[in-house]
Formats: C-alpha cells, structure tokens, sequence
C-alpha cells in the first residue's frame, strides 16, 4: 500500500476511534506498528491531525450548558483577499465552533457556540455583525441536533440481534 | 400417546444451536462472539426504498419467482460480476431467505433415498434440508491444515456411485475459508466425471479480503448446466432479517423449483424485494463500506486469537475466525459452555457444524471492536486459568 493510501486508512480509523493505540491500527490494517506510529507522527506534525478528542452528546448532558446557532453572512470581498481576510478575523473568535464559505445566496456559515441564546445574539450584534466588510447576518438558532459528524443523536441505538445465531 | 409428528422430524436432531442458543438467552452481560449476520442496519437506502413500496401500496402477492426488475437486476448482477449468464425470466427464482432456496433445491432434485454430499463444517441447515427431501447423506470433512478447503482425494474417497448432489459453501461458515479458482477446478472437472449436481451456496460471496477474489462455481468451465447458484442479501447488505434470497441455474430446476415456492411459499415478502431491487441498482457503496470494516476487524481478530493462544488459520471470507482448543483437552461444547458461564462471552462449538468441528469454536468479527476486545481479553483470562489447571500439561500452543 502506497503512503498516502496508508495515512488515509490510518486516520480513517483514528478519525473513527481516536483512543485505538498504533498497535491496534497496525493489527486492523496488517502492518507495522512502527509504520502506524510514523504515519501518524507525520500527520500530527502536518496538522493533517488536528486534534484528539470526544464527540459529545452535550443535550444528554446538561441540555442548558451548550447553544449553537447557525448564522449566514454575507460579506464584501476585498481586492487580492477575496473572503479570506474577514473569514481570518471571524475565526479567531472563540464563541467561533466552525466556519465555512459557502456557495449560494450567502458567502459564509458561521457555527456560534455559547452558554446562552442572549450570549449568541450579543455575539452577533457586538462582534460579528460590525465588523468591516459584514454587510448582513442572518441568525438561526439550533433547537435539537439529530445528527452530528455523521452520528445519529435521537433515539436508542441498540443491537437488536439474537446473541446465537447461525 | 398420539404419535402426531412425523417420524422422520421426530429422528431429526434439533439444531447444535438451540440448547447453546437457552443457555446464552439466560445470561447478562454477556459479551458475544456468536451472532451470524452483519452489526450493521439495514443501510437507510434499502430501508427508504422498503418505505417508499409500503407507501406507494405495493403490498400484494407478486410473480412467484419474484418481480421482473428484481430477477433482471439480478441476471445483471450474475452477469457483470462473474460473466455468467441467466435468463431472468426462467433461470432465477427470488426465494424467502437463502434457507428457503436451500430447502426447495433438494426437494426439486432428489428422489427418496438419493444421495447429497455436503462439507463440514457447514451451516446448520444443510444436512436438514437433504433429510427432509428425503435424501440421504455423505459428510465430507475439511482440514485446518489444508484452511478448510476441500480436497478433491477426500471427496472422491467419500462419494458412492449413487451420489446425485455436491452442496459447498465457499466462502465457508463457520470457518471463514475461500477457495481458489486453481483449488475449484479439480471439483468441478469431478462434478463432470462423476455427473453431479453442484449447489454453491454463495451468500458471502462479497465477503472477501486481502488479495482474495470470489470465484463464482457456475463460471467454471462446463459448470453453469450443472450449478444452482444460491445467493441473497442478508451479508452483503446487511438484510438477514428481511428475508430474500435467490436461486439461479438451469431451466429445468429453477423450474421445477418454482413449481414447489408456488405452492409453499406463493411469493417472497414484496417489500424485502423492493429492498433487494435498490440494494443491487444503488447499494454497492454501502456493501462496501461494510466490508472495509469487517476489513480491519478480521486481522485485529485473527492475530488476537492466535496470540492469546487459540491457534487459527487465517480466514479469507465471510466474517468468521475458527480458532481450535483442542489443546485445552475440552471439547467444543465444553469450551464453549465454560468461556459463557465463566467469562460471560459466547462463541459457538464447532461441532453446531458438523462433527469435523470438534476442536474448534467459531467467532465472528461482524461485531464492534470494543466488543471485540472485550471478547478478547476475557477469552486470554480463560484460558489463563485453564492452562494454571492443568489443561495442556501446563505447556499450551
């Protein structure tokens, strides 16, 4: 298998369960260890892997504790910077969950994250909607996620299959 | 006492399965290596496609063989994937699971007291469906030495001139094992010799890893005139419970075949068609995305088995491991029942499949890999503790 191929499958796997060790990953993929470890090292060092982490379910948690809401933006794209510059100075905010340019009747989705509906609107009114270049925002508040990174986040999921079968 | 079952059901033996199957039933937290069918739902694709037929009404009797687009679909598929041709109008039956193809293939071929050869280990269900056609049996066993293939010597030793059906299963449950075109041939240039009827149960014929590719028996040269190709949806795409096989083959036996589904069966279930039609058009991205699982569970099994000290061949199929125990000095039943009552984690004895399994358990990956580290770990405190009693003489593999 080709390094790129390899670095894929290794964090496809990661991506999926990022507590497996290099072994593991070495065991499911037929390899060694040692190239797993090298293959993520690379991508860690490259940033390829941003970060480890959990997906939360934040709702079953403490329902209160986490808001997002999804706001459109459209914006004035300047001369030799196109979108990137604003979209530079937005992401550096740290309410900022995500931030995408999109195509469409907006130019850019930002995902807020807050402890409150009023911590969001404020958000918006004193940080994101004045900033030079914002010509307009639109504000749409997350009410329940269904699905998240892939997840299905309603109803149990359970293995219904008979412990025996043949 | 009324003596209202037949004899013949009477003496047949109930499924190895069954008392296992209690005592798991009985348990929590049990931990199971022991489950036949994917750990996937049914993709939301097949499901829609179900929906969508329920909706629209599509909740009457259909053609018996199964609806036209479904048996062109899958003409189409036999056709692309292993260059055999089929008529669907007449060469394909749509069956209720494959167990109902297998039931209904040996009614249409055997006279009474015909004979059926068939290859252990095997699914549960083969030497019922011979003796409840009447026929009778000839066991064939397979090695771990030769990776469960089977050898054409072993078979020819075992056949009587009177034998009229070969049944494989490749590839194979419970082991895991595939086998070649070069390993196949010598079976099919027997079938012509010996003029034998061959049955290839092909469900897990996506199921393959590594550098393995499928062959499909029919494709064998001189083969499709005398193959009934089984096949369904239950592995590949995650359908067990849905219920669809098929049969493909000759006129004559589809035909034949058709005459007793009409009777038995009438049709199968109208939406687990609809289901099948959208799995062969649109579903090949989603049996392969299963399939790359199984990819990466089967060596992380594989080599975890034979390092705590089960020793097993390497599977290329399906979705089973079928270490031995044989050194524990147990046998499978006892290994098995003890691994459950004392570890809480559930495989199933070899000899559910024959009694060439003995010695062996079968383990399946189609199963989380948390779940299978668990599994894991808990086997290697088992066999700990069997080794500090004794079992090997304190040696072990």
């Amino acid at each position: 298998m080709e390094d790129r191929e390899f670095a894929i499958q290794v964090a496809e796997i990661l991506e999926g369960n990022c507590r497996l060790s290099a072994a593991e990953i070495a065991a499911m993929l037929e390899a060694d260890e040692e190239r797993v470890s090298a293959a993520i090292e690379a991508m860690e060092q490259e940033r390829v892997i941003v970060r480890y982490g959990a997906k939360v379910d934040w709702q079953k948690l403490d329902e209160e504790r986490k808001v997002f809401a999804n706001i459109t933006v459209s914006v004035t794209p300047e001369r030799d910077y196109g979108f990137d510059k604003v979209a530079a100075r937005i992401a550096r905010y740290p309410e900022v969950h995500s931030l995408y340019l999109l195509s469409g009747g907006h130019d850019l989705e930002v995902v807020i994250e807050g402890d409150s509906m009023r911590h969001i609107a404020l958000f918006v009114a004193e940080r994101l909607a004045p900033l030079p270049g914002v010509n307009s925002t639109s504000t749409h508040f997350v009410l329940r996620i269904y699905k998240r990174d892939g997840d299905v986040l309603i109803g149990e999921e359970r293995d219904h299959r008979l412990a025996i079968s043949p | 006492m009324s003596d209202w079952v037949a004899r013949h059901v009477q003496e047949l033996p109930p499924s190895g399965l069954r008392r296992f199957f209690d005592l798991v039933s009985a348990m929590d937290d049990v931990v199971t290596l022991g489950v036949g069918e994917p750990d996937f739902a049914t993709p939301w694709l097949f499901c829609d496609a179900m929906v969508d037929a329920l909706a629209s009404g599509r909740t009457s009797y259909t053609r018996s063989a199964g609806i036209p687009p479904l048996t062109e679909a899958i003409s189409g598929y036999l056709s692309s994937r292993y260059g055999v041709q089929y008529d669907p109008a007449t060469e394909i039956l749509v069956t209720n699971g494959v167990s109902e193809a297998l039931d209904v293939v040996f009614r249409a071929v055997l006279n009474p007291g015909q004979t059926a050869a068939i290859v252990e280990p095997c699914y549960v269900a083969y030497p019922a469906c011979v003796l409840l056609a009447g026929g009778r049996l000839i066991r064939v066993e397979t090695r771990a030495s030769d990776g469960f293939a089977l050898d054409p010597d072993a078979l020819e030793a075992a056949l009587t001139p009177d034998t009229k059906v070969l049944l494989l299963c490749y590839p194979n449950n419970p082991t895991g094992a595939v086998m070649t075109r070069e390993q196949m041939m010598p079976i099919a240039e027997m079938a012509v010799r010996r003029d034998l009827l061959v049955i290839s149960d092909e469900v897990y014929d996506q199921l393959v890893y590594g550098d393995h590719q499928h062959v499909c028996f029919a494709s064998l040269p001189g083969m499709r005139e005398r193959t009934v190709v089984l096949n369904g949806f239950s592995k590949s795409y995650a359908m067990t419970g849905l219920r669809l096989g098929y049969a493909a083959g000759p006129r004559e036996i589809i035909e034949a075949m058709v005459k007793i589904h009409q009777y038995v069966a009438l049709c199968p279930s109208v939406i687990a068609q609809y289901g099948a039609l959208e799995a062969l058009r649109n579903g090949d991205g989603e049996a392969e995305r299963m399939r790359t699982q199984y990819s990466r569970r089967r060596p992380y099994l594989h080599r975890a088995l034979n390092e705590i000290g089960l020793p097993c061949f390497e599977p290329k199929g399906a979705f089973y491991c079928f270490p031995s125990i044989e050194w524990t000095g147990l046998s499978s039943e006892q290994f098995a029942t003890r691994l459950l009552t004392e570890e809480r984690v559930a495989v199933v004895p070899g000899t559910a499949f024959g009694t060439s399994g003995q010695g062996f358990v079968r383990t399946t990956y189609a199963t989380s890999l948390d779940s299978i580290k668990l599994a894991v770990e808990r086997i290697a405190q088992f066999l700990k503790r069997l080794r500090a009693e004794g079992a090997d003489g304190g040696a072990g593999p």
